[in-house]
């Protein structure tokens, strides 16, 4: 059988710790410099500026502040947090140390997924060696007065989780349910601290960042997306894997790459993301254009398009926290329409309202989840509607 | 008000941190705590403190968000999103419940946007909603339907469930669940979890299968419930209600063999006239009498009278107590004495704190002496059969009707009392009688109980029984006039709303006993020049804080005397008063009692002549004598936390 | 349950709360180890836990009803959880479920009557690569076809015999 896809080039040519190194010799402030100098934002999928997020934390008094990694990758087609924490945990565990030190924080904790419980044990014995080689505890890297640990809480089973306020939630021993922003977590996090959460993928390029610089960060990349992204690609192509792609890269350059030249649709940035139809194949994978945490799902000619948005539905209506209304009550009703749709029982006065529905979980949901959960279905029908409608069903033979 | 001012600190709150205040201020320099910051709103521009919402700043200028999750008593929640506004710049809505203005904004409440996801929200919400209008104990009452009214709902865009997904819970005595009308709010969670700090309800699920439930969906009568039916009086809808006797009231009012007998508790009277469209803090207590005669029940009766006694009995007892203690010694006396006449704080306690029960007093609560009082002493006196009597109870309350239907409560050889009505299915049967109650014909309570003291009506109140007491203690102690120690006999330090309070009362000399009470103690003397020290709580949240101060042996240890009372504010926010319910409204029914009190001639316990009657003519070995433990005092079951 | 057996639990949740500490937040730890060790969290065990973190048991029951991992309900020894989700699903996961219901004679969300393994629907587990795939407790099965369902029970079936046999040998000494 052939042994996964995973291009992780630029982490692999890493000097282990250099980076830290090179932090622990600048200023809090000079780190957040180059950080946001870097312009990277966050790879997660919402593409907040890390820069200016750990400013707001490292401005906050107090002395107890955290640093979380969100290693609760299950945006569906995203997988690229599993490939890194497997071959560069190392990098991760130096970028959470680096974003510890530029902020003032002294406890770090990595929220693993249940699902990825099998990473724990490699991942521990990864922060056993960092502790035994002063890279973690007191006095890091001979810094007097740097103190700073790892502890990996695993997650129990909830997608809703990799939203940072719900996965503080989680930590806190409750409901994964988003809280009302703002406070925001860099004021008032875990435990009512100033907390800064970033993504598997952030961390591991912020480490790069401090050992290659800013400047060279941006090297590649758009203006408004700099850098590299690592996406993970998957569906109907002949090589699925994880990929190291420039910001800006184009939906049909990808596609030459994992090897699927007839592709009929493609989903970028997963469930929560859009559909995107060959005719916008020419769109960039970036945040100003096409944005995605890094899931890319390929569809092929065969694939029913109604089907994968039953899908998703599917997906939210069961891993939406169920809080607020629009999200918990409106991706049921979006469910019930396709299922109208597949039997060919649809109006398009009904699909019409479906879709002015999906605008308002767009914005008046709680939390990223609800707001984004319609945007598959939103998408599928605006460009697929001749596919999905006037169905004759089977069951009307 | 200073009530369920709850602040980021309180670490007794279960809400998460970012949203336990009303306003989540943060501001970046603590010099910006209290400073002003300016918003605009559909084009008014209005000055208010850092950290006040976005709602709170539209009321200020008179602009009506609608809200639903959003309750005044309650942590901020944010999740049923109606309340959503369109702030400039941002590409979403925005909870205007939920956001502290924290820098300068402009917003608009009611662009198309909004109304557009506001009106899907209300269509959301109704294709999940089983249940007709007609039918529901909150027709009319109804946030809702008042809500699909407002924005025009003329058809149920998104469908309508024709069948129930949810089995009722009617297992109860006092609180019944229909979770097919539940919206998911969580206002109801909030009172329990939160407010009252009972933890009965949560949310359980997810995605769309979240639902609110009990500890492993067992029926609400095998819970820790306390019955106090805050949950009840902060349901938007009418997934919560009380369980309602009005049948078989009605029932016992048709059967001409039947002797109706209806008792009304003072806080129902300060309350029962916003059910008929008047402005909170309108007492109708003896309009509201005419009106019960006018419906069929055969005497009228004021629970003062028995309030009044409670205070005699519950008096003696805590005196009994503290000579046993502190004259004699005697160890095994439990102090401080509680107060027992809130049902829903007696069951908090049994649950919770079951080692305490010693030290509850053993009298019963008025409506249940008057109960035991009826039919014995009334029956005797009327020549009625007492199986022939019915005993209703108007309060405020809907643990009332879990308490009369405990096993022990029926030393009259009967059950005390038959049937417990709140003061909102009261408003119920007075409207079905056709009576417009505002407008009643004022009239007297019946002999020969007749017209009680002002302390019976303040029992209404927090602070109202200790005040009581306090009014009737020194007075029997000192042999002075009350009116000579506290000004008015008002005993203002025990009043108001704060969750706590302390008051110390120093007795300044033992005077002449009047020969009730003269007999209970060798003698009076080791009284001159103590101390008293009493608390007040109200609120289950607050009798917790209270409880542990006692269990860590705290300052709150040394007290005497410690009322409780189960739901914020007293009786007068009871789980049977008028929906809605608010710190202001809690506050214009305590001023109705408050000057009720005024207008009475006899103002303390110990000089109602009726009482002074009934210890004279048949219980004649006097307070906590042979008779009166039989019937006017009770015992308590330890039930613990464990739910089996 | 037979109260010597409950004093265990109890005392052994002591232990785990003790070693995570006795707050809010060692909630999903503690619950995690109950769920590893006894493959459910018992009403009474929810409770000893509401009761060592001074929370009240609904609120546990509310975390536990939240979380795909935890269950109130006792699961078999193996839970199988099969990847639904898009891509697994166009790499052929109804063939695998349906191989899965065949040789275990249970349909999802059911375990079987032996208490040994409990089939389950699970959402993106993040072998979007390599699917169809499904987790065996936290073993991870990639590229699953209907012909390597039979080895992955198989191997399950064997830890059974072992399992079996450790017991008898137990109770023999």
């Amino acid at each position: 059988m052939n042994e996964p896809i995973v291009n992780l080039a630029t982490f692999a040519a890493m000097s282990p710790d250099a980076g830290l190194r090179a932090a622990l010799q600048k200023s809090r402030a000079d780190i957040i410099g180059e950080i946001s100098a870097s312009g990277i934002k966050g790879r997660g999928g919402a593409g907040f500026p890390v820069g200016v997020k750990w400013n707001l934390c490292a401005a906050t008094r107090g002395t107890q502040k955290y640093v979380v990694c969100n290693a609760d990758e299950g945006e569906p087609g995203t997988f690229k947090d599993r490939a890194i924490l497997r071959a560069h945990a190392n990098l991760v565990f130096e970028g959470m140390t680096i974003g510890a030190f530029a902020v003032g924080a002294r406890e770090g904790i990595l929220y693993l997924r249940a699902e990825y419980t099998y990473l724990r044990p490699e991942l521990e014995a990864v922060l056993a060696k960092r502790r035994a080689a002063k890279f973690l505890g007191e006095n890091v890297c001979g810094k007097q007065g740097f103190n700073f640990d790892i502890r990996i809480q695993l997650g129990a089973g909830a997608y809703v989780c990799g939203e940072e306020t719900a996965l503080i939630e989680s930590l806190e021993g409750h409901r994964g349910e988003p809280r009302n922003r703002p406070p925001f977590p860099v004021d008032t996090g875990f435990l009512g601290r100033p907390t800064v959460v970033n993504n598997v993928e952030t961390l591991a390029w912020v480490a790069c960042i401090l050992q290659k610089g800013g400047a060279w960060f941006k090297t590649t990349g758009t203006d408004k997306s700099t850098g590299l992204k690592i996406l993970s690609i998957s569906g109907d192509c002949a090589r699925p894997g994880v990929y190291e792609f420039p910001f800006g890269v184009t939906v049909a350059k990808l596609l030459e790459t994992v090897g699927a030249p007839d592709a009929k649709a493609v989903q970028i940035g997963g469930a929560s993301g859009h559909c995107l139809p060959s005719s916008e194949f020419g769109r960039a994978i970036a945040y100003e254009d096409a944005a995605t945490g890094g899931s890319i799902i390929v569809f092929g000619q065969q694939r029913d398009m109604l089907e994968v948005a039953a899908n998703f539905l599917e997906f939210f209506v069961e891993e939406s926290c169920g809080q607020c209304t629009p999200c918990r009550i409106g991706n049921a009703r979006l469910r019930e329409g396709v299922e109208l749709l597949s039997e060919g029982r649809c109006s398009m006065r009904y699909l019409q309202e479906l879709c002015a529905l999906g605008e308002t979980m767009q914005a008046a949901s709680k939390c990223g989840l609800g707001q984004s959960s319609p945007n598959a279905f939103l998408s599928i029908v605006k460009h697929f509607k001749d596919e999905i409608m006037g169905r004759v069903s089977v069951a009307s033979h | 008000m200073a009530e369920n001012n709850r602040k980021l600190d309180d670490d007794t709150s279960r809400a998460p941190v970012s949203q336990r205040g009303h306003t989540v201020a943060r501001v970046a320099d603590t010099a910006d705590i209290g400073a002003l910051v300016s918003v605009n709103i559909d084009g008014q521009d209005v000055k208010v403190p850092m950290g006040t919402t976005i709602l709170e700043a539209a009321r200020r200028i008179g602009v009506r968000i609608p809200t639903l999750c959003w309750h005044e008593d309650l942590c901020i929640a944010g999740v049923c999103r109606v309340c959503v506004v369109e702030i400039e710049g941002q590409r979403t809505l925005q909870a205007s419940c939920a956001y502290p203005i924290t820098a300068p904004l402009k917003v608009k409440t009611h662009t198309r946007k909004v109304r557009q996801a506001r009106r899907h929200i209300i269509d959301l919400m109704l294709s999940e909603h089983y249940g007709e209008c007609y039918s529901c104990a909150r027709n009319n009452n109804c946030q809702l339907q008042a809500l699909a009214q407002e924005y025009g709902v003329d058809f149920f865009r998104f469908g309508h469930p024709a069948a129930p997904r949810h089995e009722m819970d009617l297992s109860s005595h006092s609180v019944l669940r229909d979770m097919n009308k539940c919206v998911l709010c969580r206002r109801c969670v909030r009172t329990c979890i939160d407010l009252q700090e009972v933890g009965v309800l949560e949310a359980v699920g997810r995605g769309d299968q979240t639902r609110i439930a009990t500890f492993m969906d067992k029926p609400l009568k095998d819970v820790i419930c306390i019955n106090c039916g805050q949950c009840i009086n902060r349901c938007p809808t009418g997934a919560l209600r009380a369980n309602d006797p009005t049948d078989e009231v009605w029932a016992a009012i048709d059967d001409p063999n039947k002797h109706v007998i209806i008792q009304t508790a003072p806080a129902p009277r300060a309350a029962i006239g916003e059910c008929f469209d008047l402005e909170p803090g309108h007492a109708l207590t003896f309009e509201m009498n005419t009106a019960l005669r006018l419906c069929g029940f055969d005497k009228v009766f004021d629970t003062n009278f028995s309030a009044d006694l409670t205070i005699i009995e519950e008096g003696t007892e805590l005196i009994l107590r503290l000579y046993k203690a502190l004259v004699e010694q005697d160890k095994s006396v439990a102090l401080p004495q509680f107060t027992s006449c809130s049902p829903g704080w007696v069951k908090y306690l049994e649950h919770f704190y079951p080692e305490y029960i010693p030290n509850v007093s053993s009298a019963k609560s008025p409506q249940q002496m008057f109960g035991a009082v009826i039919k014995t002493y009334y029956a005797k006196l009327s020549g009625i059969d007492p199986k022939d009597i019915v005993t209703v109870a108007l309060m405020p309350c809907s643990a009332k009707k879990f308490e009369c239907n405990r096993p022990e409560m029926c030393d009259s050889g009967f059950k005390d009392i038959d049937y417990g009505l709140t003061t909102r299915e009261l408003a119920k049967m007075i409207r079905e009688a056709g009576v417009d109650l505002p407008r009643m014909p004022k009239s007297d309570f019946d002999d020969p109980f007749g017209t009680a003291t002002g302390s019976g009506v303040i029992f209404g109140a927090t602070g109202g029984v200790m005040e009581a007491a306090l009014r009737t203690v020194i007075e029997i102690v000192t042999g002075l006039k009350v009116e000579n120690v506290f000004a008015n006999a008002d005993i203002t330090p025990v009043r108001g709303f704060d969750g706590v309070r302390v008051v110390e009362i120093k007795v300044p000399q033992s005077g002449p006993v009047p020969a009730m009470f003269k007999h209970l103690v060798k003698d009076w003397k080791w009284l001159e020049g103590a101390t008293l020290k009493v608390a007040i709580a109200h609120g289950t949240a607050n009798a917790k804080k209270v409880m542990e101060n006692i269990k860590s042996g705290g300052e709150l240890a040394q007290c005497h005397f410690i009322e409780f009372m189960g739901c914020p504010g007293g009786c007068l926010g009871g789980g049977g008063q008028p929906i809605p319910t608010s710190p202001e409204i809690r506050a214009a029914r305590a001023r109705a009692i408050y000057s009720e009190d005024q207008a009475y001639a006899v103002r303390k316990s110990h000089e109602n002549p009726a009482v002074l009657k009934l210890y004279k003519e048949f219980l004649t070995d006097g307070p906590c004598g042979h008779l009166s433990h039989k019937l006017l005092h009770t015992h308590y079951t330890p039930r613990g936390k464990y739910i089996a | 349950m037979l109260v010597t057996e409950r004093e265990r639990l109890r005392e052994e949740i002591t232990a785990l709360a003790d070693r995570h500490g006795r707050q809010r937040s060692a909630l999903i730890p503690i619950l995690q180890e109950i769920q590893r060790g006894h493959l459910q969290i018992s009403d009474y065990a929810m409770q000893v836990v509401a009761d060592l973190l001074d929370i009240h048991p609904v609120e546990v029951f509310s975390v536990v009803s939240f979380y795909s991992f935890l269950d109130e309900k006792p699961k078999g020894r193996f839970i199988i959880r099969l990847c639904r989700t898009i891509s697994c699903d166009m790499a052929g996961k109804a063939a695998v479920a349906r191989q899965l219901e065949n040789d275990l004679g249970i349909g999802f969300g059911e375990t079987t009557p032996c208490g040994r393994f409990t089939l389950e629907w699970a959402n993106c587990i993040g072998m979007c690569d390599q699917g169809p795939a499904l987790l065996v407790n936290d073993q991870v099965h990639a590229r699953v076809t209907p012909e390597k369902v039979h080895e992955i029970l198989a191997a399950c079936r064997r830890v059974f015999g072992i399992y079996a046999q450790e017991q008898k040998e137990e109770h023999a000494v």
